[in-house]
Order: C-alpha cells, then sequence, then structure tokens
C-alpha cells in the first residue's frame, strides 16, 4: 500500500465514524510490519524504496536548494569548478606540455572530460559523506537508508545538467555538429550514475563505522582522476598498457562521452562494456554490503 | 479486539566500549585483526548492557499508552525499535497499521529552508506524501501560527516559533499508530495545551499513540494506561494515575531529587549552571511525600561560573492539570542587588504548610537575571513532589473526606460572631481581618 492510498483511507473516515474503528479492529487489511531480531531484515527492499520515492525527491531538492544559499554566485558554482579547471589543464596541458587530444581542441576534449568527471567525483564525495552527515535523521527516523546516498548523486545530476549548457556552448563555438551519437549521453550518464552510487553508497556506509573514511575519500578521488583520461586521451598511452586503465570503469565512460558529444570516432563498444559489467559489479556489492551495513547505523553513527 | 502492536520477549543489547565511542577507525579494526587473526572478533574488552530485556506487552487499537520511567529505563530505545530506528537483539514486534513516529522535534529541519519548504520536506521525512501535505498545508501554518514567517527561513525564527511549526507538521501526520517521544517538554504553556489536546483528538479518532513523557500529570491525563519500565524490563503496566502514582511513591521516580554531575551538559549556560534540585522537609530529608499540614523546601543549587552577575533563583509550581500554582522569586536582599562572585550556591524557597492541594506538584527551577532579562537557565519537570493530606482532621478539609477540589488549599482563620442580622456579621469578620 503506498502512502498516497494510506492517507486517502484514514481522511475519508471521519472523526467518530464508526468506520474508524472498524477499519482499525481488522487489522489484517493494514499494512503489517513485522520486527523480528532472528531476521535481520530491518529495510524492505525494492517495493519500500518505491513507496519513499518522494522522500527521495525532498531530500535531492533540499541538496539542491541549500548547497547554494546564501553563496554570491550561486549555481554558476556547477558551471564555474568545470570551466575554471579546464582553463588551467588547457594552459597546463595543452598548450605547454601539448598532450594530444584526438583531433579535438584541447579546451573541448579537457572540458568534456571534467564535466562528467566533476559529477562523478562530487556525487561520490557527497555521498560517502552524507550519512554521517545525516546523522539525526538516521537516528530519530526510519526510512530506507540507500536514500541518503542516493539523494546526494541525484543532486549532482543537477549540475551537471547546468556544467553541460556551457559543453553546448562550446561545441557551438567550436562548430562541432551534432550527430546521433548524441542519443548516447542518456546510457552513459545513467552508467555514471549508477557507478557513483554504488562507489558513493558503499562509502557511506563505512564512513559511518569507520571515520577514516572521510579523510581517505578526497585522496581517492584524486588518484582517480589521474587514473582517467581526463587531461590526456587513451591512445596517448602505450599500446600493451592500455588493457589497465580500461579496468578503471571510467575510462569506458569519459571515451565514449567525448565520442558521443563529437561524433567523430566509432564506440569503443569493448571499454563500455568493461565498464557497465565492473558497475554492475560495484552496484552489486555496495547494495549487499550496504544492507549488512545499515542494521547498526543508528546505534553507531 | 486484535491488538494493534503485539511486543514480545523484546531485548536490546548495546556495548559500551571502553574508549567511550562506537564507531572505530580503520587503524584498530586492522590492528586487532593483525595481532589476533584467529578470533575474528576481538571485541571481549567491551561491556554489554541490556537497555532492554523481555520487554512484552499489547496494545490495542484506539489506546493512549505513556511510558514513564528513569532516565535510562528504555523508553526511548523501546520508541526506537518500534519506530525501526534500531534493531532488537532478541524477540518480536507486531505492528499493524502505518507507524508514524515523532522521536524529536523538527527532524530534518533545515535551518536555510524557510518555513514553507520545511513543512514539504519535513513531512516527507516522516511519511507524508507531497499531495498529503498540500492538502494540510493551511492547517498546519494556522495551528503554528506563523502565517506571516511562512517564506523567511527558519533560522530566523524564534525557538518558539521553530518548535510550534515542528510539532504542528507532526501534529497533522495521521498513522494509525503515532509514536512520541518527549516532545511535550517544548513550547509555551499554552501551545503544550494545544498539543496535548492534538494528542488526545489523534486517540479519540481512534489512533493509536504511545508516548514517552516525564511530565506526569499529562501521562495521568492523555491516556488510561501506562507502562513503568526500570531497567529495562516492565516494572509495571496498568491505568495510568495508578502507574503514575505508584512511580511517584516508589523511590524509583526519585522525582524529588535531581542532580546534574556533569557541569559541561548541566542546564544552563557560560554565566551559571544548575547542579541539583530537592524537595526537602523542614527535617530535612529528601522527600517526594510532603505533608499538606507542614512546609517544604525547594533547594536549587547552582554553579557561578562567571562572576559579575545579578542572579535570581525562581521556581514555578504546577500541578497535576497542568495549572501553575505560582510562581516564586528570591527575593532575599542580600543577592537581589550583589553581583555574585564564582561559586556554588544552594538557595532554599519555604513553601508553608496548608498551602497546597493534595496531588502531584512540579517544579521548574530557573536563574534569570531580572534587568535586562535573561534567562539562564529553565529547567522544566526539574522535581515533583506529592502533597498528601492523612486526614487527622486538622488539615483545611477537616473532616471531610470527600473530592475537595482548588488549586490551593490554604487553611483559613475563620472567626465566628454571634449574628444580630446579617449585615453585622459580614462587618465583623472585616474588622477581624484588618485586626490581623
Amino acid at each position: 500500500m503506498t502512502s498516497e492510498t494510506f492517507s486517502k483511507t484514514v481522511l475519508e473516515s471521519k472523526p467518530g465514524d464508526p468506520n474508524t474503528n472498524g477499519l482499525l479492529a481488522s487489522p489484517s487489511k493494514q499494512p503489517v510490519v513485522i520486527i523480528d531480531a532472528s531476521k535481520s531484515s530491518v529495510s524492505g527492499g525494492l517495493r519500500e524504496l518505491w513507496a519513499y520515492r518522494e522522500l527521495l525527491y525532498f531530500l535531492t531538492w533540499r541538496d539542491v536548494k541549500v548547497r547554494y544559499k546564501q553563496t554570491l554566485l550561486g549555481a554558476t558554482w556547477a558551471i564555474l569548478q568545470p570551466l575554471l579547471t579546464m582553463l588551467i589543464f588547457n594552459l597546463l596541458f595543452g598548450r605547454l606540455a601539448r598532450i594530444p587530444s584526438d583531433g579535438v581542441p584541447y579546451p573541448l576534449f579537457a572540458y568534456s572530460g571534467l564535466v562528467i568527471w566533476t559529477f562523478f567525483a562530487n556525487s561520490v564525495t557527497n555521498s560517502g559523506n552524507s550519512l554521517v552527515g545525516s546523522a539525526h535523521l538516521i537516528t530519530k527516523i526510519y526510512f530506507p537508508r540507500m536514500i541518503v546516498p542516493a539523494g546526494a548523486v541525484a543532486a549532482g545530476l543537477v549540475d551537471l545538467a547546468l556544467a553541460f549548457v556551457v559543453q553546448i556552448g562550446l561545441m557551438i563555438y567550436y562548430g562541432v555538429h551534432a550527430t546521433w551519437a548524441l542519443l548516447m549521453l542518456v546510457p552513459l550518464v545513467l552508467l555514471t550514475t549508477m557507478l557513483a552510487l554504488g562507489v558513493g553508497m558503499w562509502l557511506s556506509g563505512l564512513n559511518v563505522k569507520y571515520r577514516d573514511i572521510r579523510y581517505a575519500i578526497p585522496f581517492l578521488i584524486q588518484l582517480w582522476m589521474f587514473a582517467s583520461p581526463i587531461i590526456y586521451p587513451v591512445s596517448l598511452l602505450p599500446q600493451k598498457w592500455r588493457w589497465a586503465v580500461t579496468l578503471n570503469p571510467l575510462t569506458g565512460i569519459i571515451q565514449n562521452f567525448r565520442i558521443a558529444l563529437f561524433g567523430n570516432q566509432p564506440f569503443v563498444w569493448k571499454s563500455l562494456a568493461i565498464s557497465a559489467g565492473i558497475t554492475t559489479l560495484v552496484v552489486t556489492y555496495a547494495v549487499y554490503s550496504f544492507h549488512r551495513m545499515e542494521r547498526r547505523f543508528a546505534d553507531i553513527v | 479486539m486484535e491488538p494493534i502492536i503485539k511486543v514480545q520477549n523484546l531485548g536490546k543489547q548495546y556495548r559500551i566500549g571502553s574508549d567511550r565511542s562506537a564507531y572505530s577507525t580503520l587503524r584498530e579494526t586492522l590492528v586487532s585483526k593483525f595481532r589476533s587473526p584467529l578470533n575474528g572478533r576481538n571485541r571481549s574488552a567491551h561491556k554489554k548492557i541490556w537497555a532492554l530485556s523481555d520487554v512484552g506487552f499489547e496494545i490495542n487499537p484506539g489506546e493512549v499508552v505513556g511510558i514513564i520511567g528513569r532516565n535510562g529505563a528504555g523508553k526511548s530505545t523501546l520508541l526506537k525499535i518500534l519506530s525501526r530506528v534500531t534493531e532488537p537483539t532478541t524477540g518480536r514486534v507486531e505492528l499493524h497499521g502505518r507507524v508514524g513516529s515523532l522521536l524529536e522535534v523538527g527532524t530534518g529541519f533545515h535551518p536555510e529552508l524557510s518555513g514553507r519548504e520545511n513543512i514539504f520536506l519535513n513531512g516527507a521525512i516522516l511519511g507524508m506524501s507531497r499531495t498529503e501535505i498540500a492538502r494540510k498545508f493551511d492547517d498546519i501554518v494556522a495551528f503554528a501560527e506563523v502565517e506571516k514567517f511562512i517564506d523567511t527561513p527558519v533560522k530566523r525564527y524564534s525557538s518558539g516559533m521553530y518548535v510550534r511549526l515542528a510539532f504542528a507538521v507532526a501534529a497533522y501526520l495521521e498513522p494509525e499508530i503515532l509514536l512520541v517521544d518527549e516532545v511535550l517538554a517544548v513550547g509555551d504553556a499554552s501551545f503544550q495545551r494545544k498539543c496535548l489536546d492534538r494528542m488526545k483528538d489523534v486517540g479519540r479518532h481512534g489512533r493509536t499513540v504511545l508516548f514517552v513523557s516525564h511530565n506526569m500529570p499529562a501521562v495521568t491525563r492523555l491516556g488510561e494506561r501506562a507502562i513503568l519500565l526500570d531497567q529495562g524490563t516492565v516494572l509495571q503496566d496498568g491505568p495510568s494515575h495508578k502507574v503514575v502514582g505508584s512511580y511517584l511513591k516508589s523511590g524509583l521516580g526519585t522525582m524529588a531529587a535531581r542532580e546534574w554531575p556533569d557541569l559541561a551538559t548541566a542546564p544552563g549556560n557560560d554565566i551559571v549552571r544548575l547542579r541539583a534540585v530537592r524537595v526537602r522537609t523542614e527535617a530535612g530529608d529528601v522527600s517526594d511525600a510532603v505533608d499538606i499540614r507542614y512546609p517544604v523546601g525547594i533547594e536549587i543549587e547552582f554553579e557561578v561560573l562567571q562572576p559579575g552577575h545579578l542572579l535570581i533563583p525562581n521556581l514555578h509550581v504546577t500541578n497535576e492539570e497542568g495549572v501553575l500554582v505560582f510562581i516564586a522569586a528570591d527575593s532575599d536582599p542580600t543577592w537581589r542587588r550583589t553581583q555574585r562572585p564564582v561559586e556554588r550556591f544552594v538557595s532554599t524557597a519555604w513553601i508553608p504548610g496548608n498551602f497546597f492541594s493534595e496531588g502531584t506538584m512540579i517544579v521548574a527551577a530557573a536563574v534569570s537575571t531580572m534587568d535586562p532579562v535573561a534567562i539562564h537557565f529553565f529547567e522544566r519537570d526539574a522535581v515533583a513532589f506529592q502533597v498528601i493530606d492523612k486526614f487527622e482532621g486538622d488539615s483545611a478539609r477537616g473532616d471531610f473526606a470527600g473530592s475537595f477540589p482548588g488549586v490551593v488549599r490554604p487553611k483559613l482563620r475563620w472567626t465566628t460572631g454571634r449574628a444580630e442580622s446579617g449585615m453585622a456579621a459580614t462587618t465583623n469578620l472585616e474588622v477581624e481581618e484588618r485586626a490581623s
């Protein structure tokens, strides 16, 4: 029974209406919750997650709304972060180091990588810290815990959309023509979201138990950036090492993200398949370990 | 009637670590795994305590049940398990219906968001759908009395407004089972009254309410049934006035004295903090049973942390119906105009005998500065005591043994003259009054 239909039943029975009691006197019609110590099942799985979808919406909305309140530049930050980084990269790696960029102007090349990377990095960071940051909620009220890291990732999507507007602007400026390949952006963003959710969720659970995670996340993110083809193209690497970079699920995503945008070469399906495979593994493991950890969140957070 | 809540053999064990922090660091775990790789869980050093053990009861639909007990008796743990915030270690709970829990007013309020935005956010957190909140929105705002500030960020609200808004959202949550943890201790008296009425309404409409409270009068007034917990077990379960009565009478409640051994968490601020409040008889015993005929002393012990302030201890006595009987402030000229040095003080207010009615009196203790007005702490429900009439014929009730209502029960001086006419008697009384 969803919360909506529930509230209707209650609201329709007027105060003092004998039906109210009749309704309650037959508990079999009501949703029954059984809490049993011998069965570890605090959370009720996918159906429950669905029932709480509005909470996900509100938490996301809160994150977005609060993030830029009382800031001077507001949502411009979502654009400035990848844009300024791109300008620096362009100067250092494009102009000075003259790193090749697969035939695309280097600023465009760097920005496209940074757009998707910034989304991923911010989502992982925010969702990794989300549970600890919501301790006051977790210790006071029940809801599927997964919503908290998921909300943080979803809020990142809004920033991604904003940063993407600049991407379009840059593409027009450099005269890149739109192709059907752009359609691939949807599954690619979806895949990135899943990966960010998987990693973020897992870290958020660990963070509740080990506060070291909070310090480890920025470091992890930094290393991960250099391991991903953001500054450099995969083609820059020697042939015999490329497989190692492809094991990084972000490699396939970034590679194909650029191809989808610029439509200048065929998709690299192999690296995309590896990304999808690894993402599936990460998400499965994250859900499993999150479930195991969430039973004790309220006691230790 | 089938019970709506069924609790069987419920137990919850907590681990209390020697290092006091519940969460561990990665290094700790790694080190302990490394030191003793064979026994994977090297946790024997931690003490374990049962916050709840073998708790069982059934609650029927429409019942309003108060859960009482000392701090640490397991009341909040019980509500946390019922609201699924935490898992039990043993036992089983059946809940037939949607559960709404209100473990703290304003859970999930965000200071940066406006009142309007927070109503939606908080409503969603409490389990309401967007359409449901939209429908109740106007009622919530009206109940909270914050119409004018609805688009102002709540961080600019006064604490009273904040609490009112938070409670209003929760008050319109309409699950079959409502779990409430000590929310009645907030807000001003008239708003408290409104909340109590609202909760009563919820009960009348056939919804089941389970609430934790230290406010004994509220427990007796709101529900017919109360469950007394002590050290994690159910000590008594029955009609609320009986359970409350025996709780107050048993030394368990120790309602007559409360101490705050930890200065840092004691009520107060940087200037002064409350250390203890006690109810004493003339003989000097701490007691929560007070003979109606004899004076009773309320002792407020407080520690001044910053010199140079004019500090006036004061107390507020409320009866079991929630009626404020009186407020009294220390009028002793010694400290009234003297700045206090850093020291620990004990102020005792002596309330004369033959003043109170029978029943439970609840004392709030405060220390304030009068000009400009600043309240350094105000500890509601600091102590409580029962005023008992022993029926020995020399109290204000005389030989009458029936119900003898009234907020106070003074033993007045009665004089009698022989009346030659009705007028004469009155005049006589007036003359006597003036003479005294």
